[in-house]
């Protein structure tokens, strides 16, 4: 249990989610695993939904993402969470899946599987992080990675001719018809936070409403892999991923605009 | 319920859905492809969870996902499929969820063909995949059997939270002989404590089959050892027919085993002393009954239409000192009656290990 300091006198403004388990992480300082994990659990609150969800965690630096999060939770395959999921929510239409995956998970070695969950309109929501690089095996060339980015294995910088090129994964989910919901932001900055949180919370009533399957990409920082400094990192997505991983709307299906045209009134 | 004619593979999909099997996930391959269309009918007639994955590999996370979730499930392949299937395995097994798997075995290795094999015994009973278990495997040598196997499948794995295979040659599940499916039972009105379904008015579950610190890992398998010791002293089960007055003990499963018997026939009538035995569980493997059978100066002849891969087992259970031969066939091929009485009188003469060409 984290100590807490005393708040007589206080007015509360700003609290743990409830859904959000009050432990430490083993995420590194400046990593934005936390910020999502934190607007993830902000949602789930806001929607009342902690006790209808099942996580479904995958393989990569989010893999104790279980711990993190105070919900029914499995543990995937790496790659398999779409798949797993789709087990899940099959069997208990009712309840709230997600997965949580990383760039390698999910746009390498889960690529057929996210590909078909989004094909079926599974209704499930995926929170995709992708911070072009393989995390917890040391920082090695992902799918996602930039061309000309140097890591572990790509010592050279990522060739094209060698590595083919970056994957626009909300992009190429948008084109599939299953896809109710695929969208891209950033979580560099406050402002882009807040956008990110909205989106996350789109992405889960478009699975509360049954109109298929949801995924928010976020770009994401590595300070530990990238060698700079959170500072450092964050504007490097700003500056260097957000020009080749452009921020957007690639698809939002008709029924959920009208639902927000509505909330908007 | 009165004997019916039934095909293998759908006598395999229509004893699981009696047994209360409640979700399918699987992916065309034959010999063992009727099962899954079977299921795409039938289970979504009953409101069931069916569905056709995009790949093997797919299949068995999702089957993995509906176990966490507190299903019965299932899925069923035929030897590539259950190659691919592996990862999957060997996670159900960690993270003791229960799963029944129908394996509908073709010759291998490779694409191989879609003939009748037993090639995947070591697969199934040594190697399901990384880490360390054993699936139980259930070795059916009739239609009837088949049935009654599945339906003691979805009993054992979930009294045990386990993988159970049934296992089958391509024989067993293309071929129709009358038999007698089990009346439908229940579903079971609420999915175990243990299971996934939404943390409400209790503390989260979690299914997971990851282990960080050495110290709980070997806790973890200690604690799968123990179950697995419990299973090989509670599930053995095999069948012997004439064994304790034989010189020659055949050893055989499933279609080989149904070949061996019409041998024995004529061995019998030419006055040759000789018995079968008949492994039903591949694992837990009847070791202590061969011993106790080689302690009576008996010969032992195992067939199986493989290169002999229970073969090993049988001789790491009788013994150096105990003549053992072997008969096979591969590819897809079946032995024949003939060939298994000429094996025979081999054995008794001269142990040896052969192989038949086509």
């Amino acid at each position: 249990m984290l100590d807490t300091l005393p708040l007589e006198n206080e007015r509360l403004v700003y609290a743990r989610p409830r859904t959000l388990a009050s432990r430490y992480t083993h995420y590194c300082p400046g990593c934005t695993h936390g910020t999502a994990h934190r607007l993830i659990a902000e949602v789930l609150d806001e929607l009342g939904l902690q006790d209808e969800t099942i996580l479904v965690a995958s393989v990569g630096c989010s893999v104790f993402a279980y711990d993190y999060f105070d919900v029914d939770a499995c543990e995937a395959a790496h790659g398999r969470a779409p798949a797993m999921a789709t087990g899940i929510k099959r069997y208990h239409p009712d309840k709230i899946v997600f997965t949580y995956q990383g760039d390698g998970d999910l746009a390498s070695i889960g690529a057929a599987e996210i590909i078909h969950v989004a094909n079926r309109g599974e209704n499930i929501t995926t929170i995709f992080i992708n911070n072009a690089i393989y995390g917890m095996t040391g920082g090695q060339m992902a799918p996602t990675s930039l061309i000309g980015q140097k890591t572990t294995s790509s010592p050279f910088g990522r060739d094209t001719q060698l590595a083919g090129y970056p994957m626009h994964m909300a992009e190429l989910l948008a084109g599939i018809p299953g896809t109710a919901y695929s969208v891209r932001r950033s979580l560099h900055d406050a402002r882009h936070v807040i956008q990110a949180k909205k989106a996350i919370k789109t992405a889960f009533e478009a699975q509360m409403a049954g109109i298929g399957f949801s995924i928010v990409e976020l770009l994401s920082t590595c300070p530990t892999n990238w060698g700079m400094t959170p500072g450092d990192s964050c504007d490097w997505v700003r500056d260097q991923m957000v020009p080749v991983y452009p921020l957007g709307d690639f698809k939002v299906a008709d029924e959920l605009q009208q639902a927000r045209g509505r909330s908007k009134r | 319920m009165a004997q019916q004619l039934l095909k293998g593979n759908n006598a395999f999909a229509e004893a699981a859905i009696r047994a209360g099997c409640d979700a399918y996930f699987g992916y065309p391959i034959t010999p063992q492809t009727e099962l899954l269309e079977h299921m795409s009918a039938r289970m979504i007639e009953l409101g069931r969870v069916f569905l056709q994955a995009e790949s093997e590999v797919a299949a068995i996370n999702m089957v993995y996902g509906a176990a966490a979730a507190g299903a019965k499930v299932m899925t069923s392949s035929s030897s590539p499929g259950i190659s691919l299937m592996q990862e999957g395995y060997s996670y159900i097994a960690g993270s003791e969820v229960p799963v029944v798997i129908i394996d509908i075995m073709r010759g291998g290795p490779g694409l191989g063909n879609i003939q009748p094999s037993q090639s995947d015994y070591f697969q199934v009973t040594k190697s399901a995949g990384h880490g360390d278990f054993h699936p139980i495997v259930l070795a059916p040598a009739t239609v009837q059997e088949a049935i009654d196997l599945t339906v003691l499948a979805f009993d054992l794995a979930q009294q045990y939270r386990t993988l159970v295979f049934v296992v089958a040659d391509g024989a067993i599940g293309q071929m129709m002989e009358p038999a007698e499916l089990p009346p439908m039972r229940p579903l079971p009105a609420r999915a175990p404590d243990w299971a996934l379904t939404g943390a409400k008015g209790r503390s989260p579950n979690l299914v997971n089959s990851l282990y960080l610190g050495a110290d709980s890992l070997e806790t973890l398998n200690l604690r799968l050892q123990d179950k697995l010791h419990a299973i090989e002293s509670a599930e053995l089960r095999y069948e012997t027919i004439d064994v304790d007055d034989a010189d020659l003990v055949i050893v055989a499963f499933g279609t080989a085993a149904r070949v061996a018997k019409t041998a024995m026939q004529t061995l019998a009538d030419e006055g040759i002393r000789v018995g079968l035995l008949r492994p039903i569980t591949l694992w837990p493997f009847p070791t202590e009954a061969l011993y106790d059978l080689s302690r009576s100066g008996k010969s032992f002849l195992v067939v199986e239409m493989n290169a002999g891969q229970m073969l090993l087992d049988v001789k790491a259970a009788v013994g150096a000192d105990a003549p053992v031969s072997f008969f096979g066939r591969m590819g897809g091929a079946i032995p024949m009656p003939e060939e298994i009485v000429a094996a025979a009188h081999n054995a008794l003469a001269q142990p040896a290990f052969a192989w038949a060409g086509a």
